[in-house]
C-alpha cells in the first residue's frame, strides 16, 4: 500500500514537468506578446508610447529572449517557489492568486461535498425502489441536471433573485467582509455564501454520481452474494447498506479522480458568472490580456489541482478494494 | 460415478417420522411484461428429518426457484403464487427444545420470523462459490457475522456470544470442512481461494448456524471433477455427523445417485416421479424419467451407438404446454387425454409415485 | 396452445435471422422517449440544414430603436379559425429612464403566415429564393417571436443561426474525436507494444488535464485576425483533441478483449488479411456501441462550446452560436429587462436532453446481452 502510493508520489514531478511544458507552450502560442497587447491598448485610448521604450520593457522581462530560455528562466524561478511577476497588474503571481486559490479550493471542496451527500441516498434509494414515483422524480432531475450548463443555472438563479426578490446572490462575502482579514464571523460569513454556488457548481456532478450509484448498485444487487448473505437472514436494509452498497460504491470513489479536477475547472466558469473570487476569472483576463506568466502559474495550479484529485482517488480506491491493495 | 455406486443410508431415516419439511402444492409465478411465467406449477414432495433428498431436472425445471422459495428470497418479479411450506421449526432452549410447524409460504419474507429461520434452521449452499462471497470482505468476516446473527444456536444459556469466540467457531468450523492452516484462511479474501476451497468456506458457512436442513443448490456444477468428488465426500461425511437433512439439487444423475436416499425429478415447474433412489434408478416410471436415464452414458453400454436424447426440446416458458406439461415430448402420450388435463401425483410403487396417466387406472381422481 | 407453437417458432425464427442493426433498431423503437428524443432532434438539424428558411428576418439586420422589443406570440387561431397573427407592440420612452418601454396589444394583431415570402437567401447555399417557414404577411412588418435585443435584432432568426452553428460544432468535433479515438485507440489496442505505450501515456497526460482551463488557453492562442470559419474550425479540433481519449480507450479495451476472441483466430487461421479482421469481423462487433457513446459525447461538446464562447473564447461575433447569444444575458439587470434573451440557454438544454436519452437508447439497445 505504501509503495503503492510512493510510485504514485514519485510521478508527479514528471507529470508536473510534462505539464509545464504544455502550458508554457500554450501561453506562449499567441502571435505577439503582452507588451503589443498592452501597446494596442494604449494606442486605443490615444496614448503612444516609444519603440525605445518598448524595447527596454521586453529586455526587462525577458520577452526578447529566445522560447527555450525563457522556459528554463520560468523554471528556474518556478522551482524556487517564485511564481513570477504579472505584467499587467505589476505584482507578484503568488500574491494575486493567494487567497483566491485557497477560496477556490474551498468552492470546490464544497461542491464535492454536497454532491456526494446528496448522490450517494439518492442513487441508493432509486436503486432499492426502482420504479418508485421517488425513482423517476430523481431520473427527471438527473436528466435536465445533466443537461443544464452550470453558468446557465447560475444565471437563472441570480436573475430569478434579482428580478423577483430584488436580491443578489454574488459574491462570496457580504460586503463588509470582502476586504478584511480572517476571523470567525468572516469564516461564518463565507459558509452562508458557499453553499449555493456550490450546489450550482455540483448539480451536473450530482446528477451524473446518481446515476453511477443508482447503475452500480442495481448491478450489485442482482449478485450472488446478495442472495447469500440474505440466505443468512440479514435483516434487509442492513444487508444492502453492508454488501451491494459497499461494492458499488468502489467505482464511485474512482470518479473522485475525474470530478475532483472537473470541479476545478468548472469553477472557473461558475466564478465568472457569479462574480466570485476565484483563481478562474483571474485566469480569464491574464489569458485576453496575454499575461502570460500569471496565465502559466494558474493553469500550472489547475494541473497540479487536477493530479491531487486523481491521487486522493486512486490511494481511496486501493484502500478501499483488497484486490487493488493486494495487486500492488 | 455411475449406477455401480451404492448410496449412502441415515440412520435417522429409518421409520416413518414426521416429514421436517413440506411443501405442498407450491406455485411461484414471474409477472414479467411478455405475460406470466409460472416457473413452480403445484410442487409437493417432503423432506423427512436428517434425510437426503435430491431434486432433479433440466435447467429450468424449477428447481432453484423451489428452494428460493423455500426460503422466502424469491428474486422480483417472482412471487409465491399458492401453496404451502410447512416447516418444523424449533423453538425454546436446546435439550429443552418443543417444535411447532410454520407454513413459510405465510410468513412476511422480510419479517423477523422468516429471518430467524435463514441461515439458523435452513442454510443454502449456492450454485456458485465464485461469486458467492463479498470480494471486499474477508471470508472470515462474512461467517462471523452469520454466527453473530443467529449466536443462540450456539449459546442456548442466552449469554451473548463475543466476537473473538465467533472468530473462534469459524476456525474450527474450517477445520471440519477440512481447510488447512483454518486461522490464516479467516482472514482471506474469497478471490484468495482455489474453487475447493471457496466451496468448503461456504460449506462451513451453511453449517455455521447448526441449521436442520441445508439446501445444496448445485454446488458441484462450477468445480472441476477431483475436487467435485472430494466436496460430495466432505458433505457426506458432515451429514452424517451432524445429522441434518440435505435438500440437493442438480441436473447431474451421477451425483444423485452417490448422496440421496430419496429422489424428486421435476419438468417444467412440476414433480414428475418421486420415490426412493433406488426405485427410481431401477424401476422408474414415469417416460421422463426413464428418458432421462436412458440419455445417461453407462460403463455397460455398447461403444459407438448414439446415445438416445429426449425428443423436442423444453417449450419457451411463455409457452407452456397444456395438460401434462411433458407432453410434446412424451414417447408414451396417451391421446386426448395427456394433452388436456394435468395429471397429479399417484403412488405406484410402496414409496414411489408418479404423476402419469399411465398410472391413474381409475378414471382421473383429480 | 398447440396452435400457438408454430407462431412462436416463427418469431424466433425472424429474431433469428435479423441482422445486427434490425436487432438495434426493434429494441431502440422500444424506448419511447428516445424515439421522441430522436424526433427532436431530427427538427434541429432541419433547422441546421437552412436556417434561413425557418428565420423570419436577416439575423444581423439592426435597429437601435427597436431594441428589448418583447415576445410577440405566434396564434394560430382567431375568431374565424385558423389565421395566424401575433400581436402589435407599441413603445413609449419612459421619461425619467429615458428607456423604450414596450407593451404588446392582442386587441391590434399583425397578421402572420406559414410559407411566405420574406428576404432573399440562397437554400443550401445554391438556390435564389425569397420563402420563409414563417413570418408577417405584410413584407415591411418586423415581427419579433421571440422578442429582441439591445441592437434591435431579431432573437428568433438569430437562434435559428446559432442552432446552425452549435450543432455543427457538436457533431463536427465528435467526428473528428471518433476518427481519433478509433484510429489511435485501434493500433493501441491491436497492435501493443510500443505503439500501444506511446499512446497509453499520451491518454493518460490528456485526461489529467484540466480540461476548461486548457481549452480556454487554447482558444485564447488563436489569432484575433481569423475568420469565423477558421475558428470555428478551430475550435472544433481543440474540443475534440481533448474528447477523443474516452472513446480511445474504450476501443482499445474492446481490441484487446476480441484479439482473443476465436472467431478472430479462425480469420487468421482462414487466411483472412489483417485490414480484413480488423474491418469486416472486428470492428462491427463494437460499431453499434460507439455509434452510441458518440452520441453521448455530442452533449458534452455542445455544452462546452457554449460555456466557452458565453466566456468570450469560444465563436466570436459576427459568427452566431447558442453561446454568442447568452452572451447577451450576461448582465443581470439586462435580463431583468429581457428575459427572452435567456432562450437560446433552452434549447441548449433541449437538444443536450435529447442527445442523452437517444444515447442512452442506443446504448441499451446495442448491447446484446442486456436486457
Amino acid at each position: 500500500m505504501i509503495r503503492y502510493i510512493l510510485q504514485r508520489l514519485l510521478l508527479l514531478p514528471f507529470l508536473l514537468v510534462a505539464f509545464s511544458i504544455v502550458v508554457f507552450a500554450i501561453v506562449q502560442a499567441p502571435p505577439g506578446d503582452f507588451l503589443t497587447t498592452y501597446v494596442a491598448t494604449l494606442a486605443s485610448s490615444g496614448t503612444s508610447i516609444s519603440a525605445e521604450h518598448i524595447a527596454a520593457l521586453r529586455h526587462e522581462y525577458g520577452l526578447d529572449q529566445p522560447v527555450v530560455v525563457q522556459y528554463l528562466r520560468w523554471m528556474q524561478n518556478l522551482l524556487s517557489g517564485n511564481l513570477g511577476l504579472s505584467l499587467e497588474y505589476q505584482r507578484p503571481n503568488a500574491e494575486l492568486i493567494g487567497e483566491q486559490l485557497a477560496l477556490t479550493v474551498v468552492l470546490a471542496l464544497f461542491a464535492f461535498v454536497v454532491t456526494w451527500i446528496v448522490a450517494v441516498p439518492a442513487g441508493i434509494y432509486s436503486a432499492t425502489h426502482q420504479r418508485s414515483a421517488f425513482d423517476y422524480v430523481f431520473t427527471v432531475i438527473n436528466y435536465v441536471g445533466v443537461a443544464t450548463p452550470n453558468f446557465l443555472l447560475a444565471l437563472v438563479l441570480m436573475w430569478v433573485a434579482f428580478a423577483y426578490f430584488g436580491i443578489g446572490i454574488t459574491g462570496l462575502f457580504s460586503s463588509e467582509f470582502v476586504n478584511v482579514p480572517w476571523s470567525l464571523a468572516r469564516v461564518v460569513d463565507l459558509l452562508q455564501h458557499v453553499w449555493l454556488p456550490a450546489l450550482v457548481l455540483g448539480i451536473a456532478g450530482t446528477a451524473r454520481l446518481t446515476r453511477v450509484m443508482r447503475a452500480n448498485l442495481l448491478d450489485e444487487l442482482n449478485k450472488p452474494y446478495v442472495m447469500t448473505a440474505r440466505a443468512k437472514g440479514l435483516k434487509e436494509w442492513r444487508l444492502v447498506l453492508r454488501y451491494p452498497v459497499r461494492l458499488a460504491f468502489n467505482p464511485l470513489v474512482s470518479t473522485i479522480g475525474w470530478y475532483l479536477p472537473q470541479l476545478f475547472s468548472g469553477s472557473l466558469i461558475v466564478a465568472t458568472v457569479m462574480n466570485l473570487p476565484n483563481i478562474g476569472p483571474l485566469l480569464l483576463r491574464a489569458l485576453i490580456n496575454q499575461d502570460m506568466y500569471l496565465a502559466g502559474a494558474i493553469l500550472l495550479i489547475y494541473c497540479f489541482l487536477t493530479i491531487i484529485g486523481t491521487l486522493i482517488s486512486d490511494i481511496l480506491l486501493a484502500w478501499l478494494d483488497p484486490r487493488i491493495r493486494m495487486e500492488n | 460415478m455411475g449406477l455401480g455406486m451404492l448410496p449412502i443410508r441415515t440412520a435417522t431415516e429409518a421409520g416413518a417420522a414426521q416429514p421436517l419439511l413440506s411443501v405442498r402444492d407450491l406455485r411461484v409465478t414471474f409477472a414479467m411484461d411478455e405475460g406470466v411465467v409460472r416457473a413452480v406449477d403445484g410442487a409437493s414432495f417432503d423432506v423427512l428429518p436428517g434425510q437426503v433428498v435430491g431434486i432433479v431436472g433440466e435447467s429450468g425445471c424449477g428447481k432453484s426457484v423451489t428452494m428460493r422459495a423455500i426460503l422466502q428470497i424469491v428474486d422480483k418479479p417472482g412471487r409465491i403464487a399458492g401453496g404451502e411450506i410447512l416447516f418444523r421449526r424449533r423453538l425454546g432452549q436446546a435439550g429443552a427444545e418443543t417444535e411447532e410447524t410454520v407454513d413459510l409460504a405465510r410468513l412476511p419474507p422480510r419479517g423477523s420470523a422468516m429471518r430467524s429461520i435463514r441461515g439458523a434452521e435452513i442454510a443454502l449452499i449456492p450454485q456458485e462459490p465464485m461469486a458467492a462471497f463479498s470480494p471486499v470482505h474477508t471470508v472470515g468476516e462474512q461467517i462471523i457475522e452469520a454466527i453473530l446473527l443467529h449466536w443462540r444456536q450456539w449459546r442456548p444459556d442466552g449469554r451473548p456470544l463475543s466476537r473473538t469466540e465467533a472468530r473462534q467457531i469459524t476456525g474450527d468450523l474450517f477445520r471440519d470442512v477440512g481447510i488447512s492452516m483454518p486461522d490464516q484462511r479467516v482472514d482471506a479474501y474469497s478471490w484468495q481461494l482455489s474453487g475447493g476451497l471457496r466451496q468448503r468456506a461456504m460449506i462451513a458457512m451453511a453449517l455455521s448456524c447448526k441449521p436442520r436442513l441445508l439446501i445444496a443448490d448445485e454446488p458441484t456444477t462450477a468445480i472441476d471433477v477431483t475436487t467435485q468428488a472430494q466436496v460430495l465426500a466432505l458433505l457426506r461425511d458432515l451429514q452424517r455427523k451432524y445429522g441434518m437433512a440435505i435438500i440437493f439439487i442438480t441436473h447431474d444423475l451421477g451425483v444423485i445417485a452417490q448422496m440421496a436416499s430419496y429422489v424428486v425429478v421435476m419438468y417444467l415447474g412440476r414433480v414428475m416421479e418421486e420415490g426412493p433412489v433406488d426405485e427410481i434408478f431401477h424401476a422408474p416410471k414415469h417416460p421422463y424419467t426413464r428418458a432421462l436415464l436412458r440419455s445417461m452414458p453407462s460403463l455397460y453400454g455398447q461403444a459407438r451407438v448414439a446415445l438416445p436424447v429426449i425428443s423436442g426440446s423444453l417449450p419457451h416458458p411463455f409457452n407452456r404446454p397444456s395438460g401434462c406439461p411433458f407432453h410434446p415430448r412424451c414417447g408414451d402420450v396417451l391421446p386426448g387425454r395427456c394433452a388436456s388435463r394435468v395429471p397429479s401425483l399417484q403412488p405406484v410403487g410402496e414409496r414411489q409415485s408418479a404423476s402419469c396417466f399411465l398410472y391413474h387406472d381409475v378414471a382421473d381422481p383429480a | 396452445m398447440v396452435a400457438a407453437t408454430p407462431v412462436t417458432s416463427e418469431a424466433e425464427e425472424r429474431i433469428s435471422v435479423a441482422s445486427n442493426w434490425t436487432l438495434v433498431w426493434w429494441r431502440f423503437r422500444k424506448h419511447r422517449l428516445a424515439l421522441f428524443s430522436a424526433a427532436v432532434l431530427i427538427g434541429f438539424y432541419a433547422v441546421v440544414l437552412c436556417p434561413d428558411f425557418f428565420s423570419t428576418q436577416d439575423p444581423e439586420l439592426t435597429d437601435a430603436r427597436q431594441a428589448f422589443i418583447p415576445v410577440q406570440g405566434l396564434h394560430l387561431l382567431d375568431d374565424n379559425g385558423f389565421n395566424p397573427w401575433v400581436p402589435s407592440v407599441a413603445g413609449k420612452r419612459n421619461p425619467v429612464t429615458l428607456r423604450m418601454e414596450w407593451t404588446t396589444d392582442p386587441e391590434r394583431k399583425v397578421r402572420a403566415g406559414f410559407f411566405v415570402p420574406g428576404y432573399s437567401y440562397r437554400l443550401f447555399g445554391l438556390i435564389q429564393t425569397k420563402l420563409h417557414f414563417v413570418g408577417a404577411i405584410d413584407q415591411g412588418q418586423r415581427i419579433f417571436l421571440l422578442g429582441s435585443d439591445r441592437l434591435g435584432r431579431d432573437q428568433w432568426s438569430r437562434i435559428m443561426h446559432a442552432t446552425q452553428t452549435s450543432m455543427t460544432i457538436g457533431l463536427v468535433a465528435v467526428t473528428l474525436s471518433v476518427i481519433l479515438g478509433v484510429v489511435l485507440g485501434g493500433i493501441s489496442g491491436y497492435f501493443g507494444g510500443l505503439a500501444d505505450q506511446v499512446i497509453q501515456r499520451m491518454i493518460e497526460l490528456l485526461q489529467s488535464v484540466p480540461t476548461i482551463p486548457i481549452w480556454l488557453a487554447l482558444s485564447a492562442a488563436l489569432p484575433r485576425d481569423w475568420t469565423p470559419q477558421q475558428v470555428f474550425f478551430a475550435i472544433t479540433v481543440i474540443l475534440s483533441l481533448v474528447g477523443w481519449t474516452t472513446l480511445g480507450r474504450e476501443v482499445r479495451g474492446r481490441f484487446l478483449a476480441l484479439r482473443e476472441e476465436d472467431f478472430v483466430l479462425a480469420a487468421d487461421l482462414a487466411g483472412a488479411s489483417q485490414a480484413r479482421i480488423i474491418l469486416r469481423h472486428m470492428v462491427p462487433t463494437f460499431l453499434s456501441h460507439i455509434i452510441a457513446t458518440s452520441s453521448l459525447a455530442i452533449p458534452v461538446m455542445i455544452i462546452s462550446e457554449t460555456s466557452l464562447s458565453f466566456l468570450g473564447l469560444g465563436i466570436r461575433p459576427p459568427a452566431i452560436s447558442w453561446g454568442v447569444l447568452l452572451q447577451e444575458a450576461q448582465n443581470i439587470q439586462t435580463l431583468a429587462l429581457a428575459p427572452w434573451l435567456l432562450t437560446p440557454g433552452l434549447l441548449v438544454i433541449v437538444a443536450v436532453l435529447a442527445f442523452n436519452l437517444v444515447g442512452d437508447g442506443l446504448r441499451d439497445a446495442s448491447d446484446p446481452y442486456s436486457h
